[in-house]
């Protein structure tokens, strides 16, 4: 940020020499900021794996280093999913996976043997460190003053919007892919700056590594077809944009098919097709250029703009018509619901219950971005004013991304590098406008500060002479000093703001829950990872969990047994099952359980402990997925009050009360409790007197906080009776008095 | 772009080549562009094809035209494999798309090279020499060539 005091006097050739080494000393400085400041979590507890989807990563790329990576490609996973199994070589996005083990082997080709979980853990801050570096690549195509490049990439290195994904142990595709993206950009700024077939090229091969590590890609299939469009749309088309554009296209859609996962979706889908609809526009402007650069005739160039206009309905037309008749596929629900943001809501409750595809309110932007959010339209502001070829991504790039982002809060990480790009752009030329301290003699006709606002006129000399050509804008140091001042408090809030942001509310692993004691120590809550151990040591080897597809691959990867359902929801009626077990009485999902070969069922409860995330908060979801499969047999109705509450103490539904999932959640908790004392400390009621009783399943295991527990699934009565009758029977509920009188008997079969 | 464009428009004559370059490969448009041409100009459209062809052949340069060769046959080839699609069926999907999208491919960055090295779009391209255009375009055609490879199994 001071760079630019000293950069100013060093000029000359031994200047040049001294500028590039300070440049090369602030971006190493810079990607050991990014990089030292994510590692809170490391810290403070230790190197592990974070949230849920980065386990199922990590287990994958265990898989990659142990079994090479043909193995690999066509993996059958039969232990997720437990009946269907999953085709992972074909569902998942390779390329964080091969990342990671690329650099497991290089380390120990050089013989620096790394675990694998510590390359896994640290991936993350170590991309962000090249994402920093192509920032400021980026930042430095768009203006014209170095010193805006650097500062993209300090704010880039440290804004919490980006560190939000990508800390120590966050081993998600954000972490690689953030980087990918904001190199593809810079890749694509170059070829069109050039015209040049070999960086459209480089700039396909990296969209081919983006589309192998996120599925994010196709934003960048929206946006550099957008902006050739709004290019050609101004009047703008030129042999460099169809040159760069053309090899993009190409190079890049065969790349991206050769992903498995993707496929021919870019033939078939409708997010895909502006890249072709664009790629086909291009041919014809292309050719009709060339008609026309021939036969100078103003009427022949409008009718060849009414061919054009022409074709490009007819072609919008044919993929109407293709969308609708079913050639190409029509959006997926989760894009669709970035546009129609009720549809996820109605249709599809899967979509709609995690807690990231919610839109975003306006603290978390000031939250994730302090004082770039400010910055960030005055930015815009600025590509307006000078608007070459690539202004104009930045204004399609921040407009697309600012519109996804309020929609999703998801999405804020795909504007976090634009709002960096143009927050630097702002500063930078704030600070050169105020920075420069030579003040031009007064008959001095280029000022070179002229774009500075010109608050206030300051005649340097007194006399007529200056009157008739009076000097504006700001010369004074007092008022330079001033605004520079201001700024560099400013941007040292910022550092403050986000060290303080990292540190309290992005650095937290999920998996271990820390509280403080009175005395300010710390006490950890390890109740996952006890469970899970126990799970892992004490069962067999192929007993099936089942759980909700929250922890699925949390038990994948630490208890390393089957489950259910997990994460990748990839199959909603497969959900709804286990959401209907759940949700249903022991009578109903017993037959469920069984017929899955369900051994265990693992339940997160924090009444004990007001531990907020649990299942029976979770619970109205399972609740609403099942119904949209079973509607007769589950109703969200019935789970509330006639009053329309959902309670879990006395004045619950006996829906609620029968329910699997209460039953496991609220059993035995009475007795932790002096006789009428239960008391739920998330939901803050008391509950009844009377615990709940299990009959087909028995208790396992319960954690040390009664976060995690298990429960075992009874085998088949011996005697061939219904588990309720038979857990009546030992409890010694048979009538004293057997009665006489004869059931309403069938007729024997056989 | 609008100097450029200004410039071009003062010298007609020579970029009329690039009208014939696609007389071989799309004839359609062409035809379509001379009759809207023949309102004003009270030409037939058969005699504004001849002259553009004329033009083309006196015009261009001979590696122009060897390159101009190759998009044509280009264009013959992805013709073919379409039509072949079309009757036969499309079963293996990977395959007809690797083959199409390569003539496809090859055909766009040759283009590139023809927009490139041609002498016109010296202003456009000033970075890039025709030899540099070469080599990119040997860059491209080995990486398109890969992916399809790789595509076809």
């Amino acid at each position: 940020m001071t760079v630019a005091t000293e950069n100013s006097y060093l000029t000359g050739a031994k200047g040049r020499n001294t500028r590039g080494l300070l440049r090369l000393v602030i971006l190493c400085t810079i990607a050991a900021a990014a990089v030292s400041s994510r590692l809170f979590s490391v810290i403070r507890f230790e190197s592990i794996i974070h949230e849920f989807d980065p386990w199922f990563n990590f287990r994958a790329t265990k898989y990659l280093v142990a079994n090479g990576f043909y193995d690999f490609w066509d993996w059958f996973d039969d232990r997720t999913w437990h009946p269907l199994g999953r085709v992972t070589g074909g569902t998942l996005y390779p390329g964080l996976m091969v990342t990671s083990g690329a650099i497991y082997h290089a380390l120990k080709a050089l013989t620096l043997p790394v675990d694998i979980r510590n390359i896994c853990v640290l991936l993350a801050p170590g991309f962000s460190g090249l994402t920093a570096f192509a920032t400021y690549l980026f930042t430095n195509e768009m203006s014209s003053t170095p010193s805006a490049g650097l500062l993209a990439a300090i704010f880039m290195g440290i804004a919490p919007g980006y560190i939000s994904r990508s800390v120590a142990g966050s081993y998600d595709n954000e972490a690689i892919a953030i980087f990918l993206l904001v190199f593809t950009f810079y890749l694509w700024i170059k070829a069109i700056k050039l015209g040049s077939a070999f960086w459209g090229a480089l700039c396909a091969l990296f969209y081919g590594y983006m589309v192998s590590a996120w599925g994010g890609y196709v934003f960048i299939t929206n946006l550099i077809p957008l902006h050739v469009f709004v290019l050609v749309c101004m009047g703008r088309f030129s042999s460099r944009v169809y040159v760069s554009y053309c090899t993009w296209y190409a190079l890049g859609t065969l790349a991206s098919m050769q992903i498995p996962f993707v496929g021919f979706l870019p033939i078939r889908s409708s997010e895909h097709m502006s890249a072709l609809g664009v790629f086909g526009l291009l041919q014809l402007i292309g050719f009709v250029e060339f008609v026309r650069a021939g036969v100078p005739s103003k009427q022949f160039q409008t009718l060849l703009r009414g061919f054009v206009v022409l074709v490009f309905s007819v072609a919008l037309g044919g993929l109407v018509l293709l969308t609708v008749s079913g050639v190409i596929a029509p959006w997926t629900g989760r894009f669709y619901s970035l546009w129609d943001t009720g549809y996820a809501k109605i249709h599809i409750p899967i979509i709609a219950s995690v807690s990231e595809h919610q839109p975003t309110a306006w603290p978390a932007f000031f939250f994730d971005l302090n004082l770039l959010i400010w910055l960030f339209p005055a930015g815009v502001y600025l590509c307006f004013l000078k608007l070459t070829d690539e202004q104009v991504f930045v204004v399609v790039y921040s407009i697309l991304a600012s519109y996804f982002s309020g929609v999703m809060v998801r999405l804020m990480l795909t504007l976090t590098p634009i709002v960096c790009v143009t927050a630097a752009m702002v500063l930078s030329t704030i600070l050169e406008t105020y920075l420069s301290m030579k003040s031009p003699k007064s008959d001095a006709e280029s000022v070179a500060t002229e774009a500075a606002a010109s608050k206030k006129n300051v005649p340097t000399k007194g006399g007529l002479r200056s009157m008739r050509n009076p000097l504006v804008g700001i010369y004074t140091v007092v008022s330079k000093s001033t605004v520079v001042g201001a700024m560099t408090l400013y941007l040292l809030v910022f550092v403050l703001h986000c060290t303080w942001v990292t540190s309290n509310a992005y650095s937290s692993p999920s998996v271990v829950l820390a509280s403080k004691l009175p005395d300010g120590s710390q006490h950890i809550i390890d109740d996952y990872r006890e469970a899970y151990q126990w799970l892992r040591q004490n069962t067999k080897e192929d007993a099936k969990i089942m759980s909700w597809w929250d922890y699925g691959y949390q038990i994948g990867g630490m208890a390393d047994r089957p489950t259910l359902v997990d994460n990748n929801t990839w199959n909603n009626t497969h959900i709804a099952t286990v959401g209907k077990a759940m949700s249903s009485s022991e009578e109903v999902s017993y037959p469920i359980m069984r017929q899955h070969e369900v051994d265990y069922v693992l339940v997160v409860f924090g009444g004990l402990l007001g531990y907020s995330g649990d299942d029976i908060n979770k619970f109205l979801w399972m609740v609403r997925i099942a119904e949209g499969i079973w509607p007769d047999e589950v109703k969200e109705r019935d789970f509330f009050t006639p009053r329309g509450e959902y309670k879990i103490d006395h004045e619950a539904t006996d829906t609620m009360k029968n329910s699997l999932m209460y039953k496991m959640s609220y059993y035995n908790y009475n007795g932790l409790f002096p006789p009428g004392q239960a008391q739920d400390r998330v939901r803050g009621a008391k509950l009844p007197d009377v615990g709940p009783v299990l009959n087909s399943i028995e208790e396992a295991y319960t954690s040390e906080n009664w976060i995690i527990r298990i429960y075992k699934v009874k085998d088949l009565d011996n005697v061939g009776r219904e588990h309720g009758a038979a857990a009546s029977f030992e409890r010694g509920n048979k009538k004293k008095k057997a009665a006489k009188k004869r059931g309403p008997k069938v007729l024997r079969v056989e | 772009m609008a100097a450029k464009r200004n410039a071009r428009d003062v010298t007609p004559s020579p970029p009329i080549n690039k009208s014939g370059t696609s007389t071989p490969t799309t004839p359609a448009p062409v035809v379509k562009s001379a009759t809207s041409k023949s309102k004003d100009a009270n030409l037939s459209a058969q005699e504004v094809a001849v002259a553009m062809w004329d033009n083309y052949v006196k015009a261009t340069p001979q590696r122009t035209k060897l390159i101009d060769v190759f998009m044509a046959f280009l264009v013959v080839v992805g013709v073919l494999q379409f039509v072949y699609c079309v009757i036969v069926g499309n079963y293996p999907f990977n395959a007809f798309l690797s083959g199409f999208s390569a003539t496809v491919g090859q055909f766009v960055l040759t283009a590139s090279l023809r927009i490139q090295t041609n002498a016109e779009n010296k202003a456009e391209f000033e970075s890039i020499s025709p030899e540099r255009a070469f080599a990119d375009y040997v860059f491209g055609s080995l990486i398109l060539h890969f992916f399809c490879v790789n595509f076809i199994n």
